[in-house]
């Protein structure tokens, strides 16, 4: 069984483990070489619009055993929430089906196990519509979903301190429309290892996604910190999908990278020592290079000696990383020290309105007629009576980004776009702010064009840390309904 | 010299947080990095962006610095009434940073 088997770190020699990892042991010899079972896991999606067929060419041509789908973003849980309030059967990834057509048939057909956050706020009505799509390809699959991530009841009109902002959860009160806790990898874990070929879970941590598979191969410990900081720095890795393969990296000229408009998804090939190569498929777009390793690794990370994850703090700052060969590179030193007695909760709330309206101005002059536009709407919201909190006044294409001061030092360019957003606590009023950028086709300055505008409400996102023992998660198998 | 020249950089949100990594293309030149893009001049730079402080954390092993800046995304990227709620292109900004001293002076400042 030992096809494709490389050189890993020191002496040590990786081969392929068993999909349910039962492959072969750990032995040793008088020549010291220790043969390690390892596993290949995909990164088929980086967020919830992700592109589809990248996944693909990894479950055709990976070589892989487990694919992973990290779709639900930090606020991605709350907006599920409101359509599940609306449907009840509803509340997962509006892309599930369409992800699960493109990899079924190949995941089954090969044996890889897929493992996925695709069930957002209703993580049991996503395994079901999994399970139909199954059936109707004519696949034989246990699917399994994860539940209890949802605290809602725990947290609401608690005396939780909010992380980010004054106030606790009673204080924002009806507002609140969800409350979900980062869950780690040990319930995805045990259901891999009752037999679930598909693994569905709400809000779990990014990293944890990855770090099942490994945990349900290799018997981790659970209170193996090194191995499950190592694992972290794995998933962490991982979880951004095309983000460690050469997207958000080039920079042309600084940063070359051939063929974005077909990267390819990276794949970890994890051993289980914890020892870990990054690579992606042969011939697909972008690269894998200790570069792209590096701005993975910190991204998102603050403290990187305390990197805090349900199943341990992990450890990014003894990480190393060396390219081996194009398009594999080596990581390895992650550590980690004992997971906390919390679990970080993720809450959805209402937070008021944003209203916004756009419009272009072109050739010369256009700077000084985009920012008579802006002082005349400005002007009229005050004129009108437009109630707002707070308001931002832009130029796109000279201010915008990074305000007056950064963007002082550079020219006038050939079209400039308005940009007037502001803050209101009814739709009624954020409706007026784009109103009244619109309306400076017939009453602003000479020859505007292409305005748009939009209204809507706003969920926002804090953080309360939750005692572990009040979220209890659990495994549960569905099947199809007939 | 910009930092452009010799770093490349990565932004990630948190909430209200914003990370900037900043890496150095080659290793030898992580010390310059570590005198010269100091988290008073990044906090000067983001002046009017960023409200809060400006924490720096050191990757030697990997040759890269770390800056975590508070209160810098508009009130977090859930709420932000910015184009760029996630404060994404940050990163491109501080790369225009100038640096002082050579390649060949590769010596932490005292």
């Amino acid at each position: 069984m030992a096809v494709s088997a490389h050189r890993a770190a020191g002496c040590a020699r990786l081969v392929p483990s068993q999909p349910h990892g039962v492959g072969c042991r750990k032995t040793g010899s008088e020549h010291a070489t220790i043969i390690l079972r390892s596993i290949r896991i995909g990164s088929g999606a980086g967020y919830s619009g992700d592109r589809i067929e990248p996944a693909v060419e990894l479950a055709e041509h990976g070589d892989i055993q487990y694919l992973v789908f990290e779709c639900l973003g930090e606020r991605t849980v709350a907006l599920a929430q409101q359509a599940r309030m609306k449907d009840p059967d509803g509340g997962f990834d509006p892309l599930l089906e369409e992800r699960m057509r493109a990899v079924l048939p190949i995941c089954a057909a090969k044996g890889i196990k897929l493992v996925t956050n695709m069930g957002a706020a209703n993580p049991l009505s996503a395994a079901r519509k999994t399970a139909e799509i199954a059936k109707s390809l004519g696949l034989s699959l246990k699917v399994a979903a994860i539940v209890g991530d949802d605290v809602l009841d725990a947290c609401k009109d608690s005396e939780l301190p909010l992380l980010e902002i004054d106030g606790t959860m009673k204080q924002l009160g009806n507002r609140v429309l969800s409350a979900n806790a980062y869950l780690g990898a040990a319930p995805m874990a045990e259901a891999l290892s009752a037999g679930a070929d598909i693994v569905i879970t709400g809000r779990a941590s990014d990293p944890a996604l990855f770090l099942a598979p490994m945990i349900h191969a290799f018997g981790w410990a659970m209170d193996d910190w090194n191995l499950l900081g190592q694992g972290t720095v794995a998933g962490h890795l991982l979880e951004c999908a095309g983000q460690i393969t050469g997207g958000y990296f080039a920079d042309p000229g600084f940063k070359d990278v051939e063929g974005l408009a077909r990267l390819g998804f990276p794949i970890g090939v994890v051993g289980e020592d914890g020892s870990l190569e990054i690579t992606k498929v042969a011939g697909s777009g972008g690269a894998v290079t200790a570069a792209t390793c590096k701005e993975q690794l910190l991204y998102e990370v603050h403290d990187p000696v305390r990197y805090i994850q349900p199943d341990v703090v992990a450890d990014f700052s003894q990480v190393k990383i060396e390219q081996v060969a194009p398009d594999r590179v080596r990581v390895s030193g992650g550590r980690g020290t004992e997971r906390t007695a919390t679990l970080k909760v993720s809450v959805g709330y209402v937070d008021g309105f944003i209203g916004e309206g756009q419009i272009s101005y072109a050739g010369p002059g256009a700077v000084a007629r985009g920012r008579l536009a802006l002082d005349i709407v400005r002007e009229r919201l005050q004129l009108t009576n437009v109630a707002t909190s707070e308001t931002r006044f832009d130029l796109v294409g000279i201010d915008s980004l990074h305000g007056a001061a950064l963007s002082a030092r550079a020219d006038d360019p050939y079209e400039v776009r308005v940009r007037v957003s502001g803050r209101t606590e009814t739709l009624r009023e954020a409706v007026r702010i784009g109103n009244e950028v619109e309306t400076l086709y017939t009453n602003g300055p000479a020859a505007g064009g292409g305005a748009t505008k939009s209204a809507r409400e706003v969920v926002a996102v804090v953080s309360v840390l939750l005692p572990r023992g009040q979220a209890t998660p659990s495994v549960r198998f569905v099947e199809a309904s007939s | 010299m910009k930092l452009r020249d010799i770093a490349h950089s990565r932004t990630g949100d948190k909430g209200n947080i914003s990370n900037i990594s900043v890496i150095a293309f080659d290793a030898k030149l992580y010390p310059l990095l570590v005198s010269e893009v100091t988290s008073e001049r990044v906090k000067a730079l983001f002046a009017g962006i960023v409200e809060g402080a400006v924490v720096r954390y050191e990757l030697p092993n990997i040759g890269a610095l770390n800056f975590v800046m508070d209160q810098a995304l508009g009130g977090g990227v859930t709420r932000s009434l910015a184009l760029d709620a996630h404060g994404k292109s940050l990163s491109s900004a501080l790369l225009d940073l100038e640096i002082h001293g050579g390649f060949g002076d590769t010596e932490p400042a005292p």
